[in-house]
């Protein structure tokens, strides 16, 4: 167990920046995902954390002391690999030995604790078949004992659900969170995927573009994201963005997007900006309601297409030549070609000027 | 079923046409002097075993015999160590050229070798290697590097990187890694590699008949082809010396055939 801290961590690779002045502090025992699409970056800094690779500028720290200068081994620390990474020519057992044998921790004690993982990940069985003879998520399981094994520091997951089918990702996703629980340890894991992130997680550092994005509760990734990227990756349809100018005419607050126009309330006001500005509304799908409940902005759809999920319907519009996606109940009336009016409610909506999220007035009803 | 008959036919064919001469050798080597030069010809020997004895008795076969094992065992041996942390290298660490580096090492294996006999005699004469082992030992593994790292290379190339990443989180240094991972898991390139390098010094003539001018140190292919008298051609202790010069090599290409498996590194990543 131990505390992780970065300190403007930068990365380049031949001029290219990868990572641009990362700071974290991970504090002991939590469980936090670096979270982000393909290539932002936070498989890169998981391995400088690890010491694979080496940043261009910053400070690693564990538990107070910097360990940049230190190789992999010696920084105290278990990384479990997308691909298992698993010694085809070693049994399982010896799989799971390995690193203590390097560090000649003594037989019997190596003997305990091989057997202690194998017990904890019910493994036992394998403990002398070769990795080739193990489906994937037996496989799986070994690599993660052989991180526990260790006991090391800090934990680091880089992916390590995303080679197994579904069904397994969620038990083996449900696994690891018992044995974090369990196990008390420092976790830090590396994901696109926002279900495992919202799951799994203390904490949901969102990266893009090597810089991070924001680092908070999953629940707060969802329901107050910092930016209209956090806001488009975090939620399953994304949420609904446009892109408007605010202007004001009189007493009112107009919002221009595209061919669409439509009043601001007067509730929203003290959050607006005070001249004429460019302004990013959002809306999550399920948040969208089909009957007046003011207060709320009403607009004009006209349904296009519907998906049916089984539990609720997708609910594809049309506003204007704006493009929106409503999540209703199954029991709806709603058909594809049908002009609806739909409404926003006020204290769900979400605003974002210059990309940064701006908080609703607090005195607003919900 | 009929594409099937065909391919049996050509496989059949083509496997006699390569066996045939070795076929003919081995028929020949236990035949005697009168049925070699019979007309028509004998197909089937007597099965005397004549030709082995002067073939190993007066001819010294023995001698060369351990004359080529010393060579072509060192050769392999010697080119070995130069080719792993070579291929290595060139595989995994971020060198500057090292494309330049593996397109000049495969122009190198081009030259034919009548283009260096000269400068490498002179070399060898300047340095005393002539009529030494390791005289031809030096320009056999100078030719068999090329291919060697060749070979490894790729085969390192093709293991997962991450083993080798988990290696260093797990306590192992370069070294270690090399020695504990890489190696166990690139046995089959090492082997394959070993033996093309042992077919090659073991077969190897132009360059032994250059260097090594004394009985003593000569090797099977040029104690052999020494064999042939002022006016008569020995073809029968030809073929018998052929067979035993033959027989060490499909040995050892049999024994290490079970290490040739690829797929080894099977079930390291998620296969």
């Amino acid at each position: 167990m131990a505390q992780l801290e970065l300190r403007s961590i930068s990365k380049s690779f031949r001029d290219q920046p990868v990572l641009r002045d990362i700071s974290l502090s991970v504090p002991n025992g939590s469980f936090t995902i670096l979270l982000g699409p393909s290539g932002c970056g936070k498989s890169t800094l998981l391995r400088i954390i690890a010491g694979l690779d080496s940043q261009t500028s910053g400070q690693v720290l564990i538990d107070g002391n910097e360990v940049d200068r230190l190789p992999p081994a010696e920084r105290d620390i278990a990384m479990v690999f997308q691909h298992y990474a698993l010694y085809p020519h070693l049994s399982v057992r010896d799989n799971l030995a390995f690193a203590l044998k390097m560090r000649r921790v003594p037989r019997h004690v190596i003997d305990d604790r091989v057997a202690e993982a194998a017990h904890l990940l019910e493994i036992q069985p394998l403990l002398d078949r070769k990795p080739k003879d193990l489906s994937g998520g037996q496989r799986q399981r070994v690599a993660m004992g052989r991180a526990i094994v260790r006991k090391p520091k800090l934990f680091l997951f880089d992916e390590p659900l995303s080679n197994l089918d579904a069904q397994l990702r969620t038990s083996m996703r449900i696994e690891l969170k018992k044995l974090q629980q369990r196990l008390r340890a420092t976790m830090i894991y590396v994901t696109h995927d926002q279900v495992e992130a919202m799951t799994l997680g203390d904490r949901i550092v969102v990266i893009e573009g090597g810089r991070i994005r924001q680092a908070d509760a999953p629940q707060q990734t969802y329901t107050a994201p910092a930016d209209p990227f956090v806001a488009s990756f975090i939620g399953t349809p994304p949420m609904n963005l446009w892109e408007g100018l605010l202007t004001m005419q009189g007493e009112e607050s107009l919002f221009t997007s595209g061919d669409l126009t439509f009043p601001l309330p007067a509730q929203l006001l003290p959050s607006l900006p005070p001249q004429a500005s460019t302004l990013m509304l959002g809306i999550r799908p399920e948040d969208i309601t089909w009957q007046h409940a003011p207060p709320s902005i009403q607009v004009d759809a006209q349904v296009e297409l519907i998906e049916d999920l089984g539990a609720d319907l997708l609910i594809h519009c049309r506003v204007g030549d704006r493009k929106l996606v409503a999540r209703a109940d199954r029991n709806t009336d709603i058909t594809a070609g049908m002009g609806v009016p739909i409404f926003f409610p006020l204290h769900k909506l979400h605003l974002f000027i210059e990309q940064r999220r701006v908080d609703l007035p607090t005195t607003l009803p919900t | 079923m009929n594409r099937r008959l065909l391919l049996a036919g050509g496989i059949l064919s083509t496997v006699g046409l390569s066996l045939l001469p070795f076929l003919w050798f081995l028929l020949t080597s236990f035949k005697s002097q009168t049925e070699i030069e019979a007309a028509p010809p004998t197909w089937w020997p007597s099965g005397s075993l004549g030709f082995y004895r002067t073939a190993l008795f007066d001819h010294h076969l023995f001698d060369y015999l351990l004359n080529s094992v010393v060579v072509a065992g060192s050769t392999t041996v010697v080119a070995l160590l130069f080719a792993i942390p070579a291929a290595y290298a060139l595989a995994r660490l971020s060198i500057p050229g090292k494309q330049g580096i593996l397109a000049v090492l495969l122009c190198v294996s081009m030259f034919p070798q009548m283009a260096i006999a000269g400068p490498v005699w002179r070399l060898l004469d300047a340095l005393g290697g002539l009529n030494h082992h390791w005289g031809v030992v030096l320009p056999y593994v100078a030719l068999t590097l090329p291919l060697a790292i060749w070979i490894l290379a790729s085969f390192f190339k093709e293991l997962p990187p991450e083993l080798e990443d988990a290696a260093r989180v797990d306590g192992c240094g370069p070294w270690s890694t090399l020695f504990r991972i890489t190696l166990p898991l690139a046995t089959p390139g090492i082997f394959t590699a070993a033996i093309l390098i042992l077919i090659y010094a073991w077969n190897e003539f132009f360059f032994a008949l250059l260097i090594l001018t004394q009985p003593e140190q000569q090797t099977l292919p040029v104690g052999i082809a020494l064999f042939q008298g002022e006016f008569t051609m020995p073809w029968g202790e030809l073929a018998a010396a052929s067979v035993v010069a033959t027989l060490p090599l499909i040995g050892v290409v049999l024994v290490c055939q079970r290490w040739i498996v690829s797929g080894l590194s099977a079930g390291a990543v998620k296969g």
